[in-house]
């Protein structure tokens, strides 16, 4: 089999084909770019596909009290005012325009009464917000960014004959290093993972839009895609990683039976009057509502059973405070010797719901618990734990453009693989909405980069060949160590050492762990050829998980304090001091993960005004109150 | 527990059945055994999955000759001694043991034409009563398994068929689009009864036993596209202007044909049109093909010949080897 790449030329080469990629790739076309999308599974069966609850957007449709300024509110608390403000203010105006523009699309949402898109509970919002099409609204989502691809590719078929001429679909490739030319920008290696031929895409401009890193856990929602690929690869082009500590710990996770460990339980059931109880049938919820909190959420059953139906004049159930606070507290009930038989807890829908309307409005949950765990959720309750969801940390951007910070240029960044947007904890459905809307301004400013791009950058052959020569290297190594097993004992670290509560004894010991592991992994070996292997699609993506989980230890590490989705046993109070620095993760010359601390940009005074004092009282330092 | 298994290994050269024994542990499914068996065993077996939730279609098999999602087949659902055997896909080609190129179907799915937003409305301005979109909905539950295209006889070991036939996947697609209130285009039963082969489909309902998600496939999308497609023809209201006949008949008053095609172009996957079955004098389908004792359209040569035929009943003759 040839060692020599076959060559493929783009003006725009888009990484990932979730909804971020693939909103981006739409923007870059309609900019007249040449465009390539690359996806390491089939096209339609990114990650984005296994979105349950919804996306949201301030459209108003459920209470028309909602507008943007109430979503941004809602974001930064959830984000416990970490967030990059002026990426959750551009989220929170631009969601619902992308919204409704999935239904030029063909996109078919549920419905309002009098026709207009409905939208659900979810926690942390204060309105109903989320644009939902049952429980598989990420599925609506791919499929309708997908069928717009095609039918861009229709236009140009009937323009040029091609379907291929400017968008084309590259599945099960998977791109291992990104091609410079000084600082800038100049390709994309990688391999066909059907045959195993090797690809070189020259590109001035890259977008990355490859997801998270959940694999680098075992109990988690994320497929085996999320090993954190498109984080290695900014940091190894000289881009930098924010935010790396927080990872989003889904409160309700599937723990039974073990092989589905993990599996997510969407929020929905919450949303839709689901109430969480422990071993002795208790609502325990309402003992975990931190003082932050105390003003929005209902202090009794009564008061939060009157919420679904009278949400203006009742304060919200606690089963709905952000996903981090579910989560400790699930955690907590459970080391207290209150859990399940499988160890986690009780999640009840079967007593609140009719059976027919649980079927109706959470087909997909009724289903999965069927098939998976013989559970009928109109019958019986569900058993629950956390499950590793979504990582908050990501490539440092512009917020305004998506292009990465660091040295590199022509790198943007959109989705999950980037950072900021969501602070230290991400709110159920602004995952969705934050896709669309920094897809499309990652791919239009990417667009705009080459139209103001002097001269096109050149791959050079000597970062070819070396590329090409770490790609082969498992397959070539004789004896070695077996990627299964090395998976097996990163997941291992990762979970105990830095999982969701955290002490610096452990993050210590999981940092020199990681380095033994990294030791490991330059030995790793695989048998059998080129041709679809997946041992040596997991050798690759090892070294990828293995830098990404080092950012997050050594950033969980350097953090001494709680905050979102980050938890010190030993620091556990938020300190306003700490939400003034962001943590910056860079690779230092010998590829030593090197980290920083940097201001957090501070908010512009007309969104400082809308929160009361009193709330930012909470999170913010007296210095910055006092400037006001 | 071990448990017997045997999985196929193999590539386009050629393969065969490997035998193997597993640990099963208690609530596993299928898919778990292959993970095992690749962590342990056979490190490069492959094998597509992503979600392990029957959400995304990646992990289509046959197991023990059914066409099934791995990550949704429960080993419980096995006796205790029953050997578990697995296969790939049969109607595609393989590309490495348990995974098949399924190109096809992408092609498939870029010659439906695609939604047609309505003209006029703008973005924000779309009403649709909940009633009216749920019938799309069903459709749009597919999560592109491909398990029906696999199944359907049109196809599955039918080389020939595949240019002509688009299959139930897309037959659902155009249905979805046919039933989208705000569709703008009109002509997605034609479309589908000319351009996707829907006249090969003899209402076998295979495709629907063995879709994961349970869409009606035969029930709520074929047999509507069908019958709708003789009633839009001849409805005397909708006549008018949308006055369509079948090729064979325009071709005969020598008319040029119009032809459904995807958004843009000709007919891409061929030139050969296949055609709906006759209709009957009142315009409609003939109701046999749905009441028949056998499975299958009619037989050309009637109901009373059986085959082989006696040598002295055959008229043709072989052409003299000289
Ligand atoms: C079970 C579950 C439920 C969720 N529910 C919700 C919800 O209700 N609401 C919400 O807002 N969010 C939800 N989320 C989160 C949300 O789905 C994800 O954050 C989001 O889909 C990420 O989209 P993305 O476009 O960034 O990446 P993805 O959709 O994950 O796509 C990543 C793409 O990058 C490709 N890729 C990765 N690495 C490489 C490489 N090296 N080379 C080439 N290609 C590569 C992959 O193949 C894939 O195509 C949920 C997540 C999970 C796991
Ligand atoms: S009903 Fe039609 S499409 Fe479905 S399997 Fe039978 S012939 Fe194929
Ligand atoms: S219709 Fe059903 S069987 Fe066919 S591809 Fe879709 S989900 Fe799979
Ligand atoms: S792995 Fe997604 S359907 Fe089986």
């Amino acid at each position: 089999m040839t060692t020599t790449p076959t060559r493929h030329l783009y003006d725009v080469v888009v990484i990932g084909a979730g909804g971020a990629g693939l909103r981006a790739a739409i923007e870059a076309r309609l900019a007249g770019k040449k465009t390539a999308i690359i996806s390491k599974s089939l096209f339609g069966k990114a990650h984005t596909v296994m979105a349950e609850g919804g996306a949201a957007a301030a459209m108003g449709n459920a209470n028309s009290r909602d507008n943007w300024m109430v979503h941004f509110r809602d974001t930064m608390r959830g984000g416990k005012f970490l967030n990059n403000f002026r990426m959750a203010e551009l989220h929170a105006k631009e969601a619902p325009e992308r919204i409704w523009e999935l239904e030029t699309y063909g996109a078919l949402f549920d419905r309002t009464k009098d026709g207009k898109i409905s939208q659900r509970n979810f926690g942390g919002h204060e309105y109903p917000r989320l644009a939902h099409v049952g429980d598989r609204t990420g599925l609506e989502l791919i499929r309708t960014l997908q069928q717009k691809i095609v039918s861009l590719q229709q236009e140009d078929f009937a323009a040029t004959g091609s379907y291929d001429a400017r968008i084309r679909v590259f599945q099960e490739t998977t791109i291992t290093e990104l091609m410079l030319d000084g600082d800038r920008v100049a390709g994309a290696f990688g391999y066909d993972r059907e045959s195993g031929d090797l690809l070189l895409f020259e590109a001035p401009a890259v977008v990355l839009a490859t997801g998270g890193v959940g694999r680098s856990y075992k109990v988690t929602s994320n497929s085996w895609e999320y090993t954190g690929d498109g984080h290695a690869l900014a940091l190894r082009a000289g881009a930098t990683l924010i935010n790396m500590e927080f990872l989003q710990f889904h409160p309700t996770g599937m723990v039974w039976p073990p092989s589905v460990k993990g599996i997510l339980v969407t929020e929905s059931v919450r949303g839709d009057g689901g109430v969480l109880r422990n071993s002795e049938g208790k609502r325990f919820m309402f003992e975990y509502v931190p003082d932050v909190f105390r003003k929005q959420y209902a202090e009794t059953e009564e008061e939060a059973d009157r919420w679904y139906t009278d949400p203006d004049d009742n304060r919200r159930p606690p089963e709905l405070l952000p996903r981090d606070e579910v989560a400790r507290a699930i955690n907590s009930e459970v080391k207290a010797g209150r859990g399940s038989p499988a160890g986690g807890v009780f999640l009840d829908i079967s007593t609140r719901l009719p059976a027919e309307q649980i079927i109706r409005r959470l087909p997909s949950m009724h289903h999965q618990f069927k098939e998976l765990a013989d559970v009928d959720i109109t019958k019986e309750p569900m058993e629950v734990g956390p499950t590793c969801h979504y990582v908050m940390g990501g490539v440092e951007v512009d917020p305004d453009s998506g292009a990465a910070f660091g040295s590199v240029q022509g790198l943007f960044a959109a989705g999950e693989v980037s950072g900021g947007m969501h602070g230290s904890n991400r709110l159920g459905g602004n995952s969705l909405s934050d896709l669309l809307v920094f897809g499309k301004r990652a791919g239009e400013h990417a667009a705009a980069y080459l139209d103001a791009l002097p001269s096109r950058p050149k791959v050079s052959r000597v970062d070819v060949a070396a590329a090409t020569e770490v790609a082969l290297a498992p397959l070539a190594r004789a004896d070695g160590e077996n990627p299964y097993t090395l998976q097996q004992d990163l997941q291992a670290v990762m979970g105990d050492l830095v999982g969701i509560i955290r002490r610096e004894g452990e993050l210590s010991d999981a940092l020199k762990r990681l380095h033994e592991i990294r030791l490991r992994v330059a030995t790793v070996a695989v048998g059998g050829g080129r041709r679809y292997n997946p041992g040596w699609h997991l050798a690759l993506d090892l070294r990828n998980m293995l830098v990404v989980s080092e950012c997050t230890a050594k950033a969980a590490l350097e953090r001494e304090e709680s905050r979102g989705g980050h938890t010190r046993e030993d620091f556990p109070k938020m300190s306003p001091q700490w939400r003034r620095v962001n943590l910056v993760c860079s690779l230092d010359e010998g590829g030593q993960v090197h980290l920083e601390r940097k201001p957090v940009p501070a908010m512009r005074p007309e969104l400082f005004d809308l929160f009361e004092r009193s709330e930012l009282a909470k999170y913010l330092t007296d210095e910055e109150l006092g400037e006001e | 527990m071990k448990r017997h298994f045997r999985v196929w290994r193999g590539d386009s050269s050629g393969g065969d059945l490997e035998d193997f024994d597993v640990e099963v542990n208690e609530g596993e499914v299928v898919l778990d055994v292959i993970h095992r068996l690749q962590a342990t065993q056979t490190p490069d077996l492959a094998c597509r999955w992503n979600c392990k939730a029957g959400k995304c279609g990646s992990c289509s098999m046959e197991i023990n000759g059914m066409p099934r999602l791995g990550c949704m087949t429960r080993m419980s659902t096995f006796t205790a001694d029953e050997t578990v055997t697995i296969t790939p896909l049969r109607t595609f080609p393989v590309i490495r043991d348990l995974v098949t190129d399924v190109s096809f179907n992408y092609e498939k799915a870029r010659e439906t034409p695609a939604f047609a937003p309505p003209a006029g409305v703008a973005p924000g301005e779309y009403r649709m009563q909940q009633v009216d979109v749920e019938r799309s909905q069903e459709f749009r539950k597919c999560i592109e398994c491909f398990l029906c295209q696999n199944t359907c006889h049109v196809v599955r070991d039918h080389e020939e068929n595949k240019e002509a036939f688009a299959g139930p996947r897309f037959f659902i697609r155009a249905a979805e689009l046919d039933m989208h209130p705000l569709d703008a285009r009109t002509d997605r039963k034609q479309h589908a009864q000319q351009g996707q082969g829907l006249g090969f489909c003899n209402i076998t309902k295979c495709c629907t036993e063995v879709c994961p998600e349970h869409i009606k496939i035969t029930d709520n999308a074929i047999i509507p596209m069908k019958e709708r497609v003789v009633d839009r023809r001849y409805d005397p209201l909708v006549r008018l202007g949308r006055k369509i006949f079948r090729r064979d008949q325009l071709e005969a008053a020598g008319e040029s044909v119009p032809r459904a095609t995807p958004a843009t172009a000709e007919t891409p996957s061929g030139r050969r049109l296949p055609e709906s079955p006759a209709l009957g004098p009142d315009g409609r389908l003939d109701i046999a093909e749905l009441s028949a004792p056998i499975q299958g359209g009619p037989s050309p040569f009637g109901e009373d010949i059986t085959f082989p035929l006696p040598p002295e009943r055959v008229t043709y003759h072989h052409p003299d080897p000289s």
